[in-house]
């Protein structure tokens, strides 16, 4: 019996040599960007600082966040969403011929690499970029950061379609075939059903996303809650501060629940 | 539902052999009503016009076509921004993904067995995984002045939450048969934890964490914005100069260093699955 133990236990491939090397090369690399942690020295009264923020946090300026003009958090937040939420449909919009474009089942090989590169270029260049782009066509406001949403959007979903296009089964479209339906019974049919749940889920997980990012479209002016939230930190007023990050933070996990339970409701059928 | 069902009833068939069988309205038409309603208010909110986008659409490629070609000459001032994004999107993302492991595990029903223990982690997991980035680099930056660690920390913690929920995803589906078996052979539950959850786990960890990783330095690009260190710093001040060329070099080089670092994380996470 141990024998055997003993045995088993030697026929056991030997790849710590490789272990070893990975170790090691991670271990390298963190020791490397080490080497990269700088500040410029204003962490003298950091700690007091920290407790302001907690403070402000803790103590948030109710005014703000119950009132119902259009500084109030409530009309930025339902600005946020608006943002969110257009930008999600025009994204996905974009998305689809990109998507159908870039399926390696559907196009020849280098049409659909080259849609795939060019998906890659859009995600990869920073959302403020694009904000400024589209602060020239649309002047600066919410429709900037719709568009600028929409485009940020592109990246992911294209990427999620393009794989729910690739898992198609060609089976059904093979029995309809069989069936003699025609081309638009085929799309009725035979991928709208198979693609239709995907594409939804997909579209609301990143309106998720998109509503967690959106503070990123203050940063050029493109409208949304993120200008008063950089606005309050950058002049320090850590309760206005903290009384949008309430209402953002409430607001995210109350869209977060919804969407989960509608994905988990779509992926069931 | 079963109002919409009374309201619109379902559609009867009758079948050869005289059996009738019900098909259910379709719930297509709430779906688009509801979004046909949330586009109106929206584009009421946002002001979002078409025509406009037609009219001056082509005031978008402006700026990218000031962007082509390129000044290679400014690489040599791109290399270290660029490094400095890699490092701390590689050393945010370790520490990220190694601290949240414990709370990862008092997160999962199976391990932890107090369920207000659980609910507490996984709120903290969630309210932390709400918080922007961006937020968390701000404060970063007032606590430990600007620079990189101030960006390390917002990847951090971002990288904090969003492993930690996946993980606690993960070890709960783990089959606990060899835990129960270690915990029967005398080992005490940290000991049976390592033993027979870890390397259970272990793969979906490694790949969840190479994919955060490629994913926080693009992340990493747009942190330096609030001078949180990187790419980010000298691309928003080339923005500001508007010295395009030179902001069409840092977007090339960071494309590149993006493509390679997904390749490498790509080809690594097939290997592991």
């Amino acid at each position: 019996m141990d024998e055997r133990i003993v045995k088993a236990y030697e026929s056991r491939p030997k790849d710590w040599i490789w272990q070893l090397a990975i170790a090691v090369i991670v271990i390298g690399l963190l020791i490397w960007s080490l080497g990269a942690m700088e500040t410029s020295g204003a962490s003298a009264n950091g700690g007091k600082m920290a407790i302001n923020i907690l403070n402000g946090i803790v103590h948030p300026d109710q005014e703000l966040l119950f009132n119902l003009t259009k500084e109030g958090v409530p009309y930025l937040l339902v600005e946020t969403i608006c943002i969110a939420f257009m930008g999600t449909v025009v994204g996905a919009i974009f998305s689809v011929p990109l998507a159908f474009l870039s399926a390696s089942n559907l196009t020849p090989k280098p049409v659909a690499f080259i849609g795939r590169i060019l998906i890659m270029i859009i995600r990869t260049v920073p959302a403020f970029v694009y904000g400024l782009m589209f602060i020239r066509v649309t002047g600066p406001g919410p429709f900037a950061g719709l568009m600028t949403m929409s485009v940020t959007s592109i990246g992911m979903v294209s990427k999620m379609y393009i794989e729910a296009i690739e898992d198609l089964d060609t089976k059904i479209l093979e029995s309809l075939d069989a069936m003699g339906c025609s081309t638009w019974q085929k799309i009725l049919y035979g991928i709208l059903p198979q693609l239709m749940p995907n594409f939804a889920s997909t579209a609301i997980y990143r309106f998720d996303i998109n509503l967690r990012d959106a503070t990123v479209l203050g940063l050029v002016g493109a409208g949304g809650i993120g200008a008063p939230l950089i606005f309050a930190m950058n002049a320090y007023r850590w309760n206005e501060a903290g009384s949008i990050l309430i209402g953002l933070v409430v607001l995210v996990l109350i869209v977060e629940w919804i969407s989960t339970k509608i994905r988990v409701k779509l992926t069931r059928g | 539902m079963s109002i919409y069902d009374k309201i619109f009833p379902p559609k009867k068939y009758t079948l050869d052999n005289g059996k009738a069988v019900e098909q259910k309205r379709s719930r297509a038409p709430i779906y688009v009503i509801f979004v046909l309603l949330m586009s109106y208010i929206s584009v009421k909110v946002t002001g979002f016009d078409p025509a406009t986008l037609a009219k001056r659409g082509n005031q978008f490629f402006v700026i990218l076509s000031r962007m082509f070609p390129p000044e290679y000459g400014y690489f040599n001032n791109i290399v270290n921004p660029i490094l400095d994004t890699v490092k701390m999107s590689l050393l945010g993302s370790a520490l990220g993904s190694v601290l949240c492991l414990p709370f990862a595990m008092l997160a999962s029903t199976n391990i932890c067995k107090n369920r207000f223990v659980v609910a507490v982690m996984r709120l903290i997991f969630s309210i932390i995984r709400t918080l922007p980035t961006l937020v968390s680099a701000l404060i970063a930056t007032f606590i430990f002045g600007l620079g990189t660690i101030a960006g390390t920390t917002a990847i951090a913690v971002f990288s904090f939450s969003y492993i930690g929920k996946i993980m606690y995803e993960e070890i709960e589906t783990v089959d606990m048969g060899a835990f129960e078996a270690m915990e029967a052979m005398g080992f005490n539950r940290t000991e049976a934890f390592i033993h027979a959850i870890v390397p259970q786990v272990m793969p979906a960890f490694l790949s969840n964490s190479l994919y955060n990783f490629e994913g926080n330095v693009r992340y990493a690009a747009v942190l330096g914005y609030v001078g949180a260190g990187g790419i980010g710093l000298i691309l928003n001040e080339q923005l500001g100069w508007r010295e395009y060329p030179n902001v069409g070099m840092i977007l090339l080089v960071l494309f590149v260093t993006v493509f390679i670092i997904e390749s490498v994380s790509r080809y690594a996470r097939k290997k592991l699955v």
